[in-house]
């Protein structure tokens, strides 16, 4: 039961990690449509981390709620991808941080969708409809800024440089993720991986970029080893509930 | 015709409570007026989104952390009905927001106070946002057709922001001693300055009586300021929280309550730009200004590219 229960906090720290982060742009987009769009997926992608940790209080069976899964639980706990944890640096870095993402959790879902998990199942299904949508609006973005200005460019080819470290993890199983994939719960991420590639030269060929070809890659964020970034972002999103805790809020 | 055949004839559809629409004829300074007001009610709604999003990140449970980014995103949502109606005067977007970032054009000065517990997360919902309506409703029935329109929306959505903002404080109010005294200190600040929201007393308004006369406006700041305190006096008792205000009273005869003298010195002070946050959030919209210029730069780049190809293609076909 531990790794099933893992591996829903796994899916739904990804989303909270990163709504975490895209709702520090919230007031400050470029311009007022892209703060409201990118709020929008702030919305969806905690939305879905919702729907995950209720399920994983469900398996837990503690008797305890989302928020419990969501702010009481340490650094080494928390199980999201390191990717997501990395500052939003400008609009590049957060639309390219987005885009790795997207393209990888489009895959994802949609194996998920005939997981042998039924609950699993529902909400991969419910999420897959949000994220065609943010991987539409990420890879436009891509190649808007790619094939946009010599500044736009050199700035969405640099984030997608600094970046590329953090998405080897993907294809990179977690112990309890592999005893999920021999269950017919998960899916294997490691065979996700020419598709996803696949489809980063296709949109980077489209935006003039290069696809970068380092081969060395950071890990250890889905067995909640994590960068220094996190433990701020928990520091902000636990306080309240910390320095109070007992409340209803 | 004459322009003041033209002028006559607007003041007598005015008067008829027909709506005046962008193509009509309206005098200059109507026009004036509107473009001032809507523009200023443009920046309030996305200033405004600045002190709410400081709690965005330590939002105390998931349901909150989601309900409060969909509030500020509906005041981005907001900005954006408003910007477009100002344009319809014939005014452009981006000169307006120039214009709020030398400080020429103001935005409500509420938000130049600074959220400093949950509790103000709740407060403004329940008191900015309640005052917002009380000052919008009316504006659902102004003589210029597009702000009356785009207020009609805004209004539904800011009855939807005071419901879920009282709910925060309800939820504070039942909850622990401190969580109610976070309620209590969070009414202790936001009480005089959402007062101050309706603008200054009426025989002290400047730009009042015009609005009146043209039915932009149809309540006087202070009828509207003591609809407030009417309306929000029971709501705190049912809090359970004291409205900060020795000298406020039930007048039997009037069925008013009547409140104590506002502090009209702070309310001049904060509007010329001495509020603890004046600074801080002008710098911040900026800020985001100044470094999205790349990105709208980017944009328009990339769609011209697109056109000269579609152009190019065509011409090879
Ligand atoms: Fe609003
Ligand atoms: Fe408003
Ligand atoms: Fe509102």
């Amino acid at each position: 039961m531990n790794s099933k229960k893992n591996y829903i906090l796994h899916l739904a720290d990804n989303g909270l990690i990163l709504a975490q982060r895209l709702g520090e742009w919230c007031g400050h987009g470029p311009v007022l449509e892209q703060d409201i769009a990118l709020t929008n997926i702030a919305l969806d992608v905690l939305g879905q981390a919702r729907y995950f940790y209720q399920y994983a209080a469900e398996v837990d069976g503690k008797g305890k709620d989302e928020d419990y899964y969501a702010y009481f639980r340490d650094e080494r706990e928390f199980k999201n991808f390191l990717l997501l944890e990395q500052p939003n640096g400008d609009w590049a870095n957060t639309i390219m941080r987005q885009f790795f993402y997207d393209n990888f959790m489009q895959l994802v879902y949609t194996k998920l969708m005939s997981s042998n998990d039924e609950q699993i199942a529902a909400i991969a299904s419910k999420a897959i409809k949000e994220v065609n949508y943010h991987l539409k609006f990420s890879s436009e973005w891509v190649i808007r800024m790619g094939d946009g200005t010599e500044e736009s460019h050199q700035r969405v080819q640099e984030a997608a440089n600094n970046l590329w470290e953090y998405t080897g993890e993907f294809f990179v199983p977690a112990p309890y993720e592999t005893e999920m994939v021999s269950q017919g719960i998960a899916t294997d991420s490691a065979s996700l991986k020419n598709d996803w590639q696949n489809r980063v030269n296709e949109i980077f060929a489209e935006a003039t970029l290069q696809v970068p070809q380092a081969n060395w890659f950071q890990s250890g964020g889905k067995i909640g080893i994590h960068t220094e970034y996190l433990g701020i972002i928990l520091t902000d999103l636990q306080y309240l509930q910390r320095a109070y805790p007992g409340n209803t809020w | 015709m004459t322009t003041i055949d033209l002028e006559d004839q607007f003041m007598k559809r005015v008067a008829a409570d027909e709506k005046i629409e962008p193509k009509d004829w309206m005098p200059e300074k109507y026009r004036k007026t509107l473009i001032r007001q809507i523009a200023q009610h443009a920046h309030s709604e996305v200033v405004g989104m600045l002190p709410e999003a400081n709690y965005i990140s330590r939002a105390p449970s998931l349901r909150r952390k989601a309900a409060l980014l969909a509030k500020i995103q509906d005041e981005g949502g907001h900005g954006l009905y408003l910007y477009c109606a100002a344009e319809t005067l014939g005014v452009e977007r981006d000169t307006l927001i120039e214009e709020l970032h030398s400080g020429k054009a103001k935005y409500s000065s509420i938000f130049n106070y600074p959220t400093l517990s949950w509790a103000d997360m709740g407060a403004i919902g329940w008191l900015v946002d309640g005052a917002a309506i009380l000052n919008q409703v009316p504006l659902c029935k102004c003589s210029y057709g597009p702000y009356a329109r785009a207020m009609v929306r805004v209004c539904k959505e800011e009855s939807f922001h005071q419901r879920q903002g009282y709910e925060i404080l309800l939820t504070l109010c039942n909850g622990s001693a401190e969580q109610k005294q976070m309620a209590q200190d969070s009414l202790n600040r936001w009480w005089w300055p959402s007062l101050m929201m309706f603008g200054p007393s009426d025989v002290d308004s400047t730009n009042s009586e015009y609005s009146m006369k043209t039915k932009i406006k149809r309540f006087s700041n202070d009828e509207l300021r003591q609809k407030f305190v009417d309306a929000t006096k029971p709501q705190a008792d049912i809090l359970g929280i004291k409205i900060p205000d020795s000298d406020l009273k039930y007048n039997e005869q009037t069925s008013h309550w009547e409140f104590g003298e506002i502090n009209w010195d702070e309310f001049h002070n904060v509007v010329k730009g001495n509020g603890v946050c004046n600074k801080i959030r002008l710098k911040e919209r900026q800020q985001a200004w100044d470094n999205g210029k790349w990105v709208r730069d980017a944009a328009t780049a990339y769609a011209e590219k697109r056109e000269q190809r579609k152009n190019e293609s065509k011409q090879v076909a």
